[in-house]
Protein backbone atom coordinates (compact mmCIF):
# COMPACT_ATOMS: atom_id res chain seq x y z
CA UNK A 1 0.00 0.00 0.00
CA UNK A 2 2.93 2.36 1.04
CA UNK A 3 4.40 1.68 -2.36
CA UNK A 4 1.65 1.97 -4.12
CA UNK A 5 0.81 5.48 -2.66
CA UNK A 6 4.72 6.25 -3.03
CA UNK A 7 4.52 5.37 -6.68
CA UNK A 8 1.58 7.51 -7.39
CA UNK A 9 2.33 10.64 -5.33
CA UNK A 10 6.03 10.37 -6.83
CA UNK A 11 4.77 10.50 -10.64
CA UNK A 12 2.34 13.71 -9.60
CA UNK A 13 5.18 15.40 -8.26
CA UNK A 14 7.90 14.74 -11.27
CA UNK A 15 5.09 14.95 -13.91
CA UNK A 16 3.87 18.36 -12.74
CA UNK A 17 7.55 19.58 -12.29
CA UNK A 18 8.52 18.47 -15.78
CA UNK A 19 5.56 20.18 -16.85
CA UNK A 20 6.16 23.62 -14.97
CA UNK A 21 9.58 23.61 -17.15
CA UNK A 22 8.17 22.45 -20.57
CA UNK A 23 4.48 24.38 -21.00
CA UNK A 24 4.89 27.38 -22.62
CA UNK A 25 1.72 29.16 -21.19
CA UNK A 26 2.29 30.46 -17.68
CA UNK A 27 -1.02 29.39 -16.53
CA UNK A 28 -0.17 26.01 -17.84
CA UNK A 29 2.84 26.19 -15.42
CA UNK A 30 0.95 26.74 -13.04
CA UNK A 31 -1.51 24.28 -12.75
CA UNK A 32 1.28 21.99 -13.20
CA UNK A 33 2.55 23.55 -10.11
CA UNK A 34 -0.49 22.83 -8.37
CA UNK A 35 -0.17 19.11 -9.30
CA UNK A 36 3.02 18.93 -7.53
CA UNK A 37 2.37 20.40 -4.70
CA UNK A 38 -0.26 18.17 -3.69
CA UNK A 39 1.82 15.23 -4.73
CA UNK A 40 4.28 16.57 -2.09
CA UNK A 41 1.10 16.89 0.45
CA UNK A 42 0.48 13.24 -0.51
CA UNK A 43 3.79 12.49 0.34
CA UNK A 44 3.92 14.34 3.85
CA UNK A 45 1.06 12.31 4.57
CA UNK A 46 2.65 8.89 3.63
CA UNK A 47 5.45 10.26 5.95
CA UNK A 48 3.12 10.94 9.32
CA UNK A 49 3.77 15.05 8.72
CA UNK A 50 -0.45 15.21 8.57
CA UNK A 51 -0.25 18.96 9.76
CA UNK A 52 2.52 20.12 6.88
CA UNK A 53 0.28 18.35 4.54
CA UNK A 54 -2.88 20.65 5.45
CA UNK A 55 -0.69 23.50 5.54
CA UNK A 56 1.24 22.53 2.05
CA UNK A 57 -2.59 22.66 0.47
CA UNK A 58 -3.68 25.35 2.05
CA UNK A 59 -0.84 27.89 1.81
CA UNK A 60 0.60 26.60 -1.50
CA UNK A 61 -1.90 25.25 -3.79
CA UNK A 62 -4.61 28.08 -1.90
CA UNK A 63 -2.93 31.16 -1.62
CA UNK A 64 0.90 30.95 -3.27
CA UNK A 65 -0.62 29.54 -6.86
CA UNK A 66 -3.69 31.86 -6.69
CA UNK A 67 -1.27 34.85 -6.02
CA UNK A 68 0.57 33.34 -9.49
CA UNK A 69 -2.24 33.32 -11.21
CA UNK A 70 -3.78 36.87 -10.29
CA UNK A 71 -0.39 37.92 -11.16
CA UNK A 72 -0.64 36.21 -14.67
CA UNK A 73 -4.00 37.49 -15.26
CA UNK A 74 -3.88 41.02 -13.82
CA UNK A 75 -0.48 41.68 -16.25
CA UNK A 76 -1.66 40.03 -18.87
CA UNK A 77 0.29 37.93 -19.85
CA UNK A 78 -0.79 34.61 -20.00
CA UNK A 79 0.45 34.79 -23.48
CA UNK A 80 2.47 31.32 -25.30
CA UNK A 81 6.19 32.16 -24.62
CA UNK A 82 8.29 31.15 -27.51
CA UNK A 83 10.26 28.42 -26.52
CA UNK A 84 12.55 28.05 -29.15
CA UNK A 85 14.18 31.30 -28.60
CA UNK A 86 17.62 30.47 -27.37
CA UNK A 87 19.56 33.76 -25.77
CA UNK A 88 22.79 31.76 -25.52
CA UNK A 89 23.80 28.91 -28.32
CA UNK A 90 24.29 26.20 -25.83
CA UNK A 91 22.19 27.22 -22.65
CA UNK A 92 20.00 24.47 -22.88
CA UNK A 93 22.65 21.52 -23.23
CA UNK A 94 24.35 22.67 -20.37
CA UNK A 95 21.77 23.72 -18.34
CA UNK A 96 20.55 19.99 -18.85
CA UNK A 97 24.19 18.71 -18.32
CA UNK A 98 24.68 20.90 -15.07
CA UNK A 99 20.92 19.48 -13.67
CA UNK A 100 22.11 15.89 -14.58
CA UNK A 101 25.35 16.36 -12.91
CA UNK A 102 23.62 17.87 -9.92
CA UNK A 103 21.21 15.02 -9.43
CA UNK A 104 24.19 12.49 -10.05
CA UNK A 105 26.14 13.27 -6.93
CA UNK A 106 23.40 14.03 -4.87
CA UNK A 107 22.27 11.01 -5.46
CA UNK A 108 25.47 9.07 -5.06
CA UNK A 109 25.87 11.31 -1.62
CA UNK A 110 22.37 9.28 -0.80
CA UNK A 111 23.55 6.47 -1.90
CA UNK A 112 26.95 6.15 -0.56
CA UNK A 113 25.37 7.36 3.41
CA UNK A 114 21.82 5.53 3.21
CA UNK A 115 23.53 2.69 6.25
CA UNK A 116 25.25 5.41 7.85
CA UNK A 117 23.86 5.62 11.42
CA UNK A 118 21.18 7.95 12.95
CA UNK A 119 22.66 10.56 15.67
CA UNK A 120 21.19 11.01 18.58
CA UNK A 121 18.65 13.18 19.23
CA UNK A 122 17.65 14.81 21.95
CA UNK A 123 14.56 16.39 22.59
CA UNK A 124 12.95 18.18 25.11
CA UNK A 125 10.30 16.46 27.22
CA UNK A 126 7.52 17.68 26.35
CA UNK A 127 7.92 16.98 22.95
CA UNK A 128 8.49 13.57 23.55
CA UNK A 129 5.51 13.19 25.86
CA UNK A 130 2.95 14.69 22.99
CA UNK A 131 4.07 12.22 20.67
CA UNK A 132 2.09 9.44 22.11
CA UNK A 133 0.55 7.58 19.25
CA UNK A 134 -2.88 9.61 19.50
CA UNK A 135 -4.33 10.73 16.23
CA UNK A 136 -3.09 14.10 16.45
CA UNK A 137 0.10 13.69 18.57
CA UNK A 138 1.72 15.03 15.52
CA UNK A 139 0.26 18.69 15.57
CA UNK A 140 0.62 18.49 19.51
CA UNK A 141 4.41 17.89 19.03
CA UNK A 142 4.95 20.19 16.77
CA UNK A 143 3.23 23.10 18.27
CA UNK A 144 5.18 22.36 21.77
CA UNK A 145 8.30 22.27 20.10
CA UNK A 146 7.38 25.24 17.77
CA UNK A 147 5.92 27.28 20.95
CA UNK A 148 9.12 26.38 23.68
CA UNK A 149 12.19 25.42 21.65
CA UNK A 150 12.05 27.86 18.44
CA UNK A 151 9.55 30.19 20.10
CA UNK A 152 12.19 33.51 19.53
CA UNK A 153 12.15 32.27 16.01
CA UNK A 154 8.73 32.41 15.40
CA UNK A 155 8.29 35.31 16.55
CA UNK A 156 10.92 36.85 14.01
CA UNK A 157 9.14 35.40 11.28
CA UNK A 158 5.88 37.50 12.58
CA UNK A 159 8.50 40.49 11.79
CA UNK A 160 9.67 38.92 8.79
CA UNK A 161 6.07 38.69 7.32
CA UNK A 162 5.15 42.37 8.16
CA UNK A 163 8.79 43.77 6.60
CA UNK A 164 7.27 41.60 3.54
CA UNK A 165 3.81 43.85 3.81
CA UNK A 166 5.29 46.78 3.76
CA UNK A 167 8.18 45.98 1.38
CA UNK A 168 5.28 44.95 -1.02
CA UNK A 169 3.24 48.21 -0.36
CA UNK A 170 5.92 50.06 -1.27
CA UNK A 171 6.74 48.25 -3.95
CA UNK A 172 3.43 48.33 -5.73
CA UNK A 173 2.11 52.02 -5.12
CA UNK A 174 2.39 54.26 -7.98
CA UNK A 175 5.04 56.90 -7.36
CA UNK A 176 2.69 60.66 -6.83
CA UNK A 177 3.29 63.35 -9.27
CA UNK A 178 6.64 65.86 -8.50
CA UNK A 179 7.68 62.67 -6.52
CA UNK A 180 10.79 60.58 -7.34
CA UNK A 181 10.97 56.78 -7.14
CA UNK B 1 2.63 -6.90 -4.76
CA UNK B 2 5.15 -8.42 -3.41
CA UNK B 3 5.07 -7.47 0.53
CA UNK B 4 9.47 -7.64 0.08
CA UNK B 5 9.31 -4.46 -1.32
CA UNK B 6 9.54 -1.44 1.08
CA UNK B 7 9.36 2.14 0.61
CA UNK B 8 12.68 3.59 2.58
CA UNK B 9 13.74 6.58 3.54
CA UNK B 10 16.24 6.61 0.23
CA UNK B 11 13.73 7.03 -1.87
CA UNK B 12 12.22 10.06 -0.88
CA UNK B 13 15.70 11.15 -0.67
CA UNK B 14 16.10 10.56 -4.48
CA UNK B 15 12.39 11.73 -5.31
CA UNK B 16 13.35 14.82 -3.88
CA UNK B 17 16.81 14.98 -5.51
CA UNK B 18 14.85 15.01 -8.68
CA UNK B 19 12.75 17.43 -8.23
CA UNK B 20 16.02 20.21 -6.75
CA UNK B 21 17.24 19.05 -10.23
CA UNK B 22 14.54 19.70 -12.24
CA UNK B 23 14.03 23.16 -10.67
CA UNK B 24 17.71 23.90 -11.21
CA UNK B 25 17.63 23.13 -14.84
CA UNK B 26 13.74 25.26 -15.03
CA UNK B 27 15.45 28.21 -13.62
CA UNK B 28 18.88 27.80 -16.20
CA UNK B 29 16.24 27.65 -19.28
CA UNK B 30 13.25 29.52 -18.62
CA UNK B 31 12.82 33.36 -19.72
CA UNK B 32 9.97 34.25 -18.32
CA UNK B 33 10.50 35.41 -14.77
CA UNK B 34 6.76 34.53 -13.28
CA UNK B 35 7.67 30.98 -14.47
CA UNK B 36 11.15 30.93 -13.08
CA UNK B 37 9.30 31.87 -9.14
CA UNK B 38 7.46 28.78 -10.14
CA UNK B 39 10.94 26.87 -10.46
CA UNK B 40 12.13 28.02 -7.17
CA UNK B 41 9.01 26.83 -5.44
CA UNK B 42 9.70 23.63 -7.19
CA UNK B 43 13.30 23.55 -5.38
CA UNK B 44 12.07 24.53 -1.82
CA UNK B 45 9.87 21.57 -2.01
CA UNK B 46 12.32 19.30 -2.48
CA UNK B 47 14.34 20.49 0.43
CA UNK B 48 11.22 20.44 2.43
CA UNK B 49 10.26 16.73 1.31
CA UNK B 50 14.39 15.98 2.28
CA UNK B 51 13.40 17.60 5.83
CA UNK B 52 10.11 15.64 6.45
CA UNK B 53 11.94 12.43 5.03
CA UNK B 54 15.08 12.97 7.20
CA UNK B 55 12.56 14.21 10.20
CA UNK B 56 11.05 10.77 10.04
CA UNK B 57 14.58 8.58 9.97
CA UNK B 58 15.85 10.47 12.65
CA UNK B 59 12.16 10.35 14.82
CA UNK B 60 12.91 14.29 15.35
CA UNK B 61 10.28 16.31 15.27
CA UNK B 62 12.64 19.47 14.34
CA UNK B 63 12.74 18.60 10.65
CA UNK B 64 8.75 19.26 10.60
CA UNK B 65 9.37 22.41 12.63
CA UNK B 66 11.90 23.98 10.06
CA UNK B 67 9.50 23.09 7.13
CA UNK B 68 6.95 24.89 9.25
CA UNK B 69 9.54 27.63 9.41
CA UNK B 70 10.15 27.22 5.74
CA UNK B 71 6.68 27.47 4.16
CA UNK B 72 6.68 30.79 6.04
CA UNK B 73 9.57 32.65 4.46
CA UNK B 74 8.40 31.47 1.16
CA UNK B 75 5.36 32.99 1.27
CA UNK B 76 6.88 35.93 2.20
CA UNK B 77 9.47 35.54 -0.80
CA UNK B 78 6.79 35.33 -3.13
CA UNK B 79 5.09 38.27 -2.21
CA UNK B 80 8.15 40.79 -1.88
CA UNK B 81 9.27 38.82 -5.89
CA UNK B 82 5.87 39.24 -7.62
CA UNK B 83 5.47 42.56 -6.18
CA UNK B 84 8.98 42.82 -8.18
CA UNK B 85 7.60 41.83 -11.05
CA UNK B 86 4.36 43.34 -11.04
CA UNK B 87 6.83 46.76 -10.90
CA UNK B 88 9.17 45.59 -13.35
CA UNK B 89 6.46 44.28 -16.15
CA UNK B 90 4.23 47.60 -15.37
CA UNK B 91 6.99 49.56 -16.81
CA UNK B 92 8.09 46.94 -19.72
CA UNK B 93 5.19 44.35 -20.78
CA UNK B 94 6.09 40.90 -21.84
CA UNK B 95 9.71 41.41 -20.06
CA UNK B 96 11.88 38.05 -19.85
CA UNK B 97 14.57 37.77 -17.72
CA UNK B 98 17.31 39.68 -19.96
CA UNK B 99 15.56 42.43 -19.60
CA UNK B 100 16.06 42.25 -15.43
CA UNK B 101 19.12 43.74 -16.36
CA UNK B 102 17.68 47.41 -16.29
CA UNK B 103 17.73 47.08 -12.97
CA UNK B 104 21.10 47.82 -12.43
CA UNK B 105 21.74 51.32 -11.46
Amino acid sequence: MELFVFVVAAGMVLGGAVGVIVRSHPVHAALSLVLTLFGVAVLFVAQEANFLAAVQVIVYAGAIVVLFLFVIMLLGVDKVEDLRIEPFRIQRPAAVAVGAGLLSMIALAIIVSRDAKPPTVTQSDAVQAALDGSHDSNIRAIARDVFSDHVLAFELTSVLLVIAVVATVMLARRPRKGEST
Amino acid sequence: MSAAVTVTTTWYLLLAAMLFAIGVVGVMVRRNPLVLFMCIELMLNAVNLTFVALARRFGDIGGQSTVFFVMVVAAAEVVVGLGIIVAILRRKPNATTDDLAELKG
